[in-house]
């Protein structure tokens, strides 16, 4: 019998077929719907936002790794997901360099200067997503007034609104409300909601079709169904989500606002659902998940009530992305066989 | 004969980690065990068992017989060795060693008449006690079969501060690909109660559970039928690798948890192997001590992968032959399951006590891509999937930089090896491959002050907590 020559090596010797890559081009999959119906319901414009985040995390990741003389990983598509999701966060009507270099901005401030993937402390897409923002803020403003012009219809309350404050910017759902709730700008006087606008008829086109926003946030549906299948996959743990947007959920409810609407409204579920659950920038283990995920909510809550902005997820992930090293120190599991009893001399 | 099913609340199932690798099991499920005879030489190296190596009993052109004393120790952790067959002892020299290494062994040419040894007599347990028991086990060689190979005498003699109340039988044989304990549940299901019922009165337990994954349900049926006895109950425990494992096992039965450098004596608990229950009640019933055992020869590239009863010493060629040999060349030979088995370079290594299966892995098994540059991503699947609930990830970048002290702070020599963490790295960090490396050095560092303390006449300071 002959047998040749064998591998030898330590056990354990077979692996499961999961990969990096696997793992990011199921995120990639779980947000293809949302992508395909932002550019659907946005129009071109929307696509050269897409092409040109994703571009620049790609160019911005191979320019470190060629320059570092390093392995080039691109084929595990984090950058390609990083791109994506910075693309998801931006409005439609963007110009396409901004976008281009928020990407770059993404992948090399954000990832590559802390050693690349599994070394950064922030969400690369958030870090480019900020640099966008506090850069060309006006930009930004800008790029959701021409959404509105779309041949998609105003509901009857966003129309009153923006009438009613006269906005010179388009205006999201969250920006509206933001005006509806302040006292100095309100149409109608302090702390009465004006009559006919309700929070409640954004219900349906937050759920199903959102004309007013980043791309990302054109279908809250579309956005959990994705969700689903990464919990499904096991590429996430439920629990962050879950618990960040039950959090925001019931703070906001206790506030006295409409906590459905909050809840589809602004970046929350793509936050909750694709950036707060990224590996590299949240918690390691269970315990740590969970108060990193009510860190999220109280977070986003004080920032969406209490700050200028009408949003609060971007800062509040950033936020508690600086938080999980001190988190993960303290709240690791206890392992087994610590601090448990030997049964001496007991019969 | 109560079949008690403890399914595990899911909560508690997800806190303990593990990994559901593909089974394979099939292969061989339904192949009966048969008996294949001695080649014409065996090869018995005098270290089968975790302690100290046996001393030869016999020298160059001796007789011996099935069942002679070939070595033996005067250690306590330690278990003689017998020859499988009857003949001549034509060398003892150093052969290779399936654990690794060369190890003193004796070759015994066979003469292919298998006379017993004279004097191997049954034993009546009924009427011997505790250490009388322990001793007729000593002198079997017996040892834990499920591949620790942990001297089984020294096992039944917990301290008498530390009583016992259950032992367990592990039945589970989480590892992919192995039939042999669960062949001998359907095959042999008194001898292994029987054995229960040994094992049970000499440490003095008033209660026995049979542990089995409840991805076998015909060995469930099997054992409740044969376990009449009220103080033996048959448990279905999910399907979960490593659930055979001896902590997660104690865990899972009776919410106990082993202290950290403890063993299950410390929580009134013996584990053993089915398999060592079995050959225990074999060897009282025969008076012959343990020179056979079941061996699952399995493997996409054997022709006819099969559950072999192979005497100790057979070459790990002469039993793949058996099985009508390879149908391609493989990529690598395992002895035992494809978690924790031992990768093989040659085939001219002995089945010892500790085999429990021969696997052999094709090429195309065997070539996955391991990363130039191994990185971590913190998915946490490792954390997720480690049975110790132990942080596998930091414990191999500790172990890759060299930081005893954060290694053992984070409990690194809890680590019981089972490769869940690098089953199911997406990044394939070789992470218990460090741990295991980290621990050896904390061995050796732990060794050399304990050393250095003894020569001061002071206290050691260095290496930290108890490593068994």
């Amino acid at each position: 019998m002959e047998a040749g020559r064998f591998v030898v090596s330590t056990s354990p010797h077979i692996r499961d077929p999961i990969t990096t890559r696997k793992i990011m081009c199921r995120v990639i999959l779980a947000l293809a719907p949302v992508t395909v119906f932002a550019v659907a319901v946005h129009g071109v414009h929307a696509l050269y936002v897409l092409l040109s985040s994703m571009a620049g995390a790609m160019l911005g990741e191979l320019a470190v790794q060629k320059g570092r003389r390093m392995p080039v990983t691109l084929n595990d598509c984090s950058a390609l997901l990083t791109g994506l999701l910075l693309a998801l966060t931006l409005p439609p009507h963007l110009p396409w360099w901004t976008a281009l270099i928020g990407g770059l901005t993404a992948t090399v401030l954000g990832k590559q200067i802390f050693g690349g993937l599994g070394h950064n402390l922030f969400n690369p897409a958030l870090v480019g997503r900020a640099v966008v923002f506090v850069s060309w803020l006006t930009y930004l403003n800008a790029g959701y007034v021409k959404t509105a012009s779309l041949g998609l219809a105003h509901t009857a309350t966003h129309r009153a609104i923006e009438k009613a404050v006269d906005v010179a910017s388009g205006a999201t759902p969250l920006a509206a409300m933001k005006i509806v709730y302040d006292p100095s700008t309100s149409p109608v006087g302090p702390g009465g909601v004006p009559h006919g606008i309700q929070a409640s008829t954004y219900y349906k086109p937050l759920l199903l079709a959102n004309p007013w926003g980043c791309l990302g946030e054109v279908s809250a549906l579309l956005l959990i169904l994705g969700g689903i299948y990464l919990v499904v996959t096991r590429v996430i743990d439920w629990r962050i989500p879950v618990i960040y947007v039950g959090t925001v959920a019931i703070l906001t409810a206790i506030t006295g606002r409409d906590p459905l609407f909050y809840t589809l409204a602004g970046g929350l579920l793509i936050g909750a659902i694709f950036m707060a659950t990224d590996y590299t920038t949240s918690p390691l283990a269970g315990k740590g998940k969970v108060v990193y995920a009510l860190g999220l909510g109280v977070v986003t809550w004080l920032l969406r009530f209490w700050s200028n902005n009408p949003e609060g997820v971007m800062f509040a992930i950033l936020f508690m992305n600086g938080m999980v090293p001190v988190i993960d120190r303290y709240l690791l599991p206890r392992s087994y066989g610590i601090g448990t009893e030997t049964r001496e001399g007991k019969a | 004969m109560e079949v008690r099913t403890i399914r595990l609340p899911r909560l508690k199932l997800k806190i303990r980690g593990g990994v559901h690798p593909p089974d394979h099991k099939s292969l061989t499920a339904d192949k009966p065990i048969r008996r294949i005879p001695a080649p014409s030489e065996v090869i018995i190296p005098l270290r089968q068992h975790a302690g100290v190596p046996c001393v030869p009993q016999v020298k160059k052109g001796d007789q011996v017989f099935v069942g002679t004393v070939l070595g033996d120790a005067e250690a306590f952790v330690s278990a003689p060795v017998h020859s499988s067959v009857s003949g001549k002892v034509i060398n003892i020299a150093a052969h290779p060693h399936p654990a690794g290494g060369e190890v003193l062994s004796v070759v015994v040419e066979n003469d292919g008449q298998y006379t017993p040894a004279p004097g191997l007599q049954p034993l009546n347990w009924r009427e011997m006690d505790g250490d009388a028991i322990r001793q007729a086990v000593r002198a079997a060689g017996m040892v834990g079969l499920g591949g620790a190979a942990f001297p089984t005498h020294v096992k039944l003699s917990p301290p008498s501060d530390y009583p016992i109340d259950t032992v367990i039988l592990n039945g589970a044989e989480c590892e992919p690909y192995l039939n042999s304990d669960y062949r001998l549940m359907l095959e042999r299901a008194e001898d292994i109660v029987e054995g229960m019922r040994i094992i049970m009165k000499a440490v003095g337990a008033p209660r026995g559970i049979i542990a089995v994954e409840d991805n076998k349900p015909l060995a469930v049926r099997k054992m409740a039928e044969a376990a009449r006895d009220p103080s033996i109950q048959v448990s279905s425990l999910r399907t979960r690798y490593p659930q055979g494992a001896e902590k997660v096992l104690i865990y899972n039965l009776l919410d106990r948890e082993v202290p950290s450098g403890g063993l299950p004596m410390h929580v009134g608990v013996v584990v053993n192997n089915v398999g060592t229950a079995c050959a225990i009640a074999q060897y009282f019933r025969t008076g012959m001590p343990l020179v056979e055992r079941v061996v699952t020869v399995t493997g996409s590239v054997i022709r006819e992968p099969s559950n072999l009863l192979v005497p100790i010493g057979t070459t790990f060629a002469a039993a793949v032959e058996a099985c009508g040999g390879f149908t391609e060349p493989p990529g690598k030979v395992i002895m035992g399951g494809p978690m924790m088995g031992l990768a093989q370079y040659t085939l001219d290594v002995p089945v010892v006590k500790a085999t429990s299966g021969i696997l052999a892995l094709s090429q195309e098994e065997t070539d996955y891509e391991l990363p130039r540059e191994p990185v971590c991503i913190r998915c946490g699947r490792c954390v997720e999937a480690c049975p110790m609930n132990l942080i596998p990830t930091y414990l191999a970048a500790f172990a890759h930089r060299e930081k005893w002290d954060d290694l053992l702070r984070l409990h690194v020599n809890d680590c019981i090896e089972c490769g869940c963490c690098t089953y199911t790295c997406p990044t394939k960090n070789p992470i218990v491959q460090l741990i295991k490396t980290a621990k050896a050095e904390l061995a050796r560092r732990k060794a050399r002050s304990d050393k250095r303390a003894q020569e001061k006449g002071a206290p050691a300071e260095e290496g930290g907590h108890g490593s068994r």
